[in-house]
């Protein structure tokens, strides 16, 4: 335990620069979405106390936007606002309109009737009795609202990293992605404190008699905005190019660190979800992107993939993995699973990425379709010798092949079939499986490895010759570990790969890695 | 002073005030009396146009108030509220500076017109810097009025003002209110619902019922001369109380005997009510009083029982209902 805790804490200082940094950007997104929130919040909130029969449907419309997920909100935003702070700005000021709204009403409708009356009948005209009696009153309501959007801001910009805002969701979701505990805690832990900091400090300001709130509300505007300040001071610096990297890739040795490490590569670089990566890149807000080479999305979008002239990412050769119980239990099960092997090459993948990340068909058609072609398909069985449970990560290839083995183990044997498809990263997946929630899912040598096995630098030097020896590593390894068991590598290689636009790659003459860092340094 | 003509207010199908008219002199009195639902404090609103009418003039010293800004027409007219209405989050000092800040008043002004009126009210400069939640419900009503008081409007507006007190603050308030010689200069319009209190603080009494004025005249002239059965009726239950209340020394003078033992120098004046007398032969039932008629300068030592048989006497004579 005491092991953990030092290794946690040497991690973190290690990458204090960066955690500083993000937990700036972190303050900064929050602050600048609530200051404008409060901005526009605090208005409607007055108007609509003014006009009654509108508080209904405004309150109504706040509260629909924050019932829609946060990661969805990121979503719509990006085709209206692109990439980076401004979408995450806006979608986190949504988040935070409706406290702001709603106790802004409750407060001022919650001032004494006799009090208002009082301050009418004395003279005040109507911008006097607010700003003199009604909005001083309702100040402890409002500053409540004002607290929980705060904390709501918090949280959820985490996820904010998903369109590259960056904020302490970056270290968060690597961690998830690489199976680091460590570098989700370094994420989650200055976030929750942050959360825990300001909930605090906003509830001693609402505690404030009267007398000290009107200080207090003066000197709020101010602190809001040097607050929302520190999000400017980390992007402060850019480059020719910028590179859009996952947070995954951003933690890899067989990532960015290789990068910087093995080529010398200093590049400006954004943290974003591969989700919205490759859009970004036609779409120019990015120019070099870490992507996977059998990504379907490399031809739809007009990307090329830069040679790795260094050798610096492993074979991601794809396999089924299964719980050794499993295949006890279920003796046909290896078989089937093997009908699969050797049958989808680099480009065929590629082509069936292409069909439902471009074409949006759906996994199960693209599996059919495929199998059909192979005349590896068979109608259903409708067997009930058990269930197989059989799991995916959460991209567009893992829900192909999930789909393909669901077919062929109805086709071919008597079991069912759930399938639990969508799980996260390479370690929610991992643990579903050693947890004996899943029996099956499709994985990668390199991400065996690298992510789950986190082999030292030496080992992964010698693997790296050649694919066999990697695969026979991770087999070994996973049987004595966690009796799981490789089965045949199916025969593509999704291996990490830099990418850019086609044509500015051709303008730029950039046809490897070691081109790319040459330009860069060129002045 | 205060001319009102056919106001009408209406809510819906309800007539909350139905044509009432009315007038007000200079310095008086005048209390809007009934049960609730009865159009007073809507009537009251409309005086500072807290409640717009639907139709009907009003006039204050000739000018009519609905051409007015409401706003600068409501800084001229004092208003207390049943619960008082004081800011929470305003000192008292504050509360009491609302109005002299609205009309720019310098700081040394307001200053000293809080001090003056703090004396007046029997409440010490201690208090300027509490909130009203620190205060008793007296004090807090007390603040109330300063507060209406301070810019010296020469109208006052109250609507139920002591409602809220229990009865042994109520009536030592009330008996401030009688004394206080900023009052006696104001015209003033209060709501009650309270018979006794109108009849103890009224020069005049409009009786109203169902939005209309059913009797308007002094607390006397209800009690003896009353227009109706509503107006008996609702005078019935306290009726002796009240009718001690209503009728003075000169009332019954002619009908008072003189024992011609002045046992001491100190008198009543004749303008004294017979409750009043009443309660200063509570503690010696056996004494006599002097009193003082002023206006053809007689003066009278009495005792209790000629007291009580000058007021049957005088009762007998009045129109029997």
């Amino acid at each position: 335990m005491n092991e953990q805790q030092q290794t946690l804490f040497q991690f973190m200082s290690q990458q204090a620069d960066k955690l500083g940094m993000q937990t700036l950007q972190h303050i900064g997104l929050t602050f600048i979405s609530l200051f404008i929130a409060v901005l526009i919040g605090l208005p409607i909130g007055v108007y609509i106390t003014r006009k009654k029969n509108l508080s209904g449907l405004v309150l109504g419309i706040a509260g629909v936007l924050q019932t829609i997920p946060s990661i969805a909100l990121l979503g719509f935003m990006i085709p209206l606002l692109g990439i980076g702070a401004k979408p995450a700005i806006v979608a986190l000021l949504l988040y935070a309109l409706l406290p702001i709204i709603r106790n802004t009403y409750t407060g001022i409708t919650g001032v004494d009737a006799a009090v208002k009356e009082a301050a009418v009948a004395m003279g005040m005209n109507k911008w006097q009795v607010l700003f003199k009696v009604e909005l001083p009153l309702a100040m402890p309501v409002i500053l409540a609202g004002i607290r929980t959007a705060t904390v709501i801001n918090v949280g959820v910009a985490t996820l904010a990293s998903y369109i590259a805002a960056g904020g302490l969701g970056e270290f968060i979701f690597g961690g998830i992605s690489l199976n680091n505990t460590n570098m989700i805690l370094a994420g989650a832990i200055p976030a929750a404190l942050l959360a825990i900091i300001f909930d605090f400090l906003l509830s001693l300001v609402q505690k404030l008699n009267f007398k000290k709130i009107r200080g207090a509300v003066k000197v709020a505007p101010i602190l809001l905005l040097l607050l929302s300040c520190l999000y400017f001071i980390p992007s402060a610096y850019g480059g020719k190019l910028t590179a859009g990297f996952t947070p995954e890739f951003m933690g890899r040795q067989d990532g960015n660190l290789g990068l910087r490490s093995k080529y010398g590569l200093k590049i400006h670089t954004i943290v974003i979800s591969d989700a919205v990566m490759y859009k970004a890149a036609q779409e120019k807000e990015l120019d070099v992107i870490s992507g996977y080479s059998t990504d379907g999305r490399l031809k739809a979008y007009n990307l090329v993939v830069l040679d790795d002239d260094k050798k610096i990412f492993p074979p991601y050769y794809a396999a089924p993995i299964v719980r050794t119980d499993a295949l006890d239990k279920f003796p046909d099960l290896e078989k089937t699973l093997n009908l699969l092997s050797g049958t989808i090459t680099d480009s065929i993948m590629t082509e069936l990425n292409y069909k439902t990340d471009y074409l949006h068909q759906t996994p199960e058609r693209v599996a059919k379709d495929f199998l059909v072609a192979k005349k590896l398909w068979k109608p259903e069985r409708g067997g009930n010798d058990g269930i197989v449970r059989i799991g995916s990560k959460i991209f567009g290839e893992q829900y192909i092949l999930a789909s393909m083995y669901s077919m062929l183990i109805k086709g071919y044997t008597n079991y069912d079939v759930t399938t639990k498809t969508g799980l996260g990263g390479t370690k929610i997946v991992f643990d579903a499986m050693t947890n004996n929630q899943i029996d099956v899912y499709p994985e990668y040598t390199g991400t065996g490895l690298l992510a789950i096995l986190q082999a030292p630098a030496k080992m992964v030097n010698a693997l790296q010759v050649s694919k066999d020896s990697t695969y026979n590593y991770v087999q070994k390894e996973f049987l004595k570990r966690y009796s799981i068991k490789w089965l045949k590598p199916i025969g593509f290689n999704n291996a990490y790969a830099l990418m850019m636009r086609e044509k500015q790659a051709k303008e730029l003459n950039i046809k490897t890695i070691s081109n790319l860092k040459r330009y860069l340094e060129s002045k | 002073m205060i001319k009102v003509e056919h106001l009408v207010k209406t809510y819906g199908d309800i007539k909350a005030v139905n044509d009432i008219s009315f007038e007000v002199d200079k310095g008086e009195n005048m209390v809007l009396l009934g049960t609730s639902g009865c159009g007073k404090t809507t009537t009251l609103k409309i005086l500072n146009r807290l409640i717009e009418p639907n139709s009907g003039t009003i006039s204050i010293d000739g000018k009519n108030i609905l051409e007015q800004p409401p706003e600068l027409l409501r800084r001229g007219i004092g208003y207390v509220l049943q619960n008082n209405g004081l800011f929470p989050h305003y000192t008292v000092a504050e509360n009491i500076a609302i109005v002299p800040n609205l009309l720019k008043w310098d700081k040394a002004k307001t200053q000293k017109r809080i001090d003056e009126l703090l004396e007046k009210l029997h409440l010490t400069k201690d208090y300027l810097n509490a909130y009203p939640t620190e205060l008793s419900g007296g004090q807090q009503q007390r603040i109330g009025l300063a507060r209406a008081l301070v810019a010296n409007p020469p109208v006052l507006l109250m609507d139920e003002p002591f409602g809220a007190l229990d009865n042994v603050t109520r009536s030592k308030i009330h008996d401030e209110f009688k004394a206080l010689d900023e009052l006696k200069r104001k015209t003033i319009i209060m709501v009650t619902h309270d018979v006794q209190e109108a009849f103890e603080l009224a020069d005049r009494i409009a009786l109203m019922d169902k939005g209309k004025i059913v009797q308007i005249g002094t607390p006397a002239e209800l009690l003896f001369n009353p227009v109706n059965d509503f107006v008996s009726g609702f005078l019935q239950d306290q009726r002796l109380q009240l009718e001690f209340k209503s009728i003075k020394l000169t009332d019954i003078w002619e009908h008072l005997s003189d024992t011609g033992k002045k046992t001491n120098t100190s008198s009543l004046p004749a303008e004294t009510g017979v409750w009043d007398v009443l309660e200063n032969f509570k503690f010696y039932p056996n004494e006599t009083l002097n009193i003082l008629n002023q206006q053809n300068k007689e003066f009278k030592s009495i005792t209790f029982e000629q007291l009580m048989l000058a007021f049957s006497k005088y009762k007998n004579l009045q129109p029997h209902e």
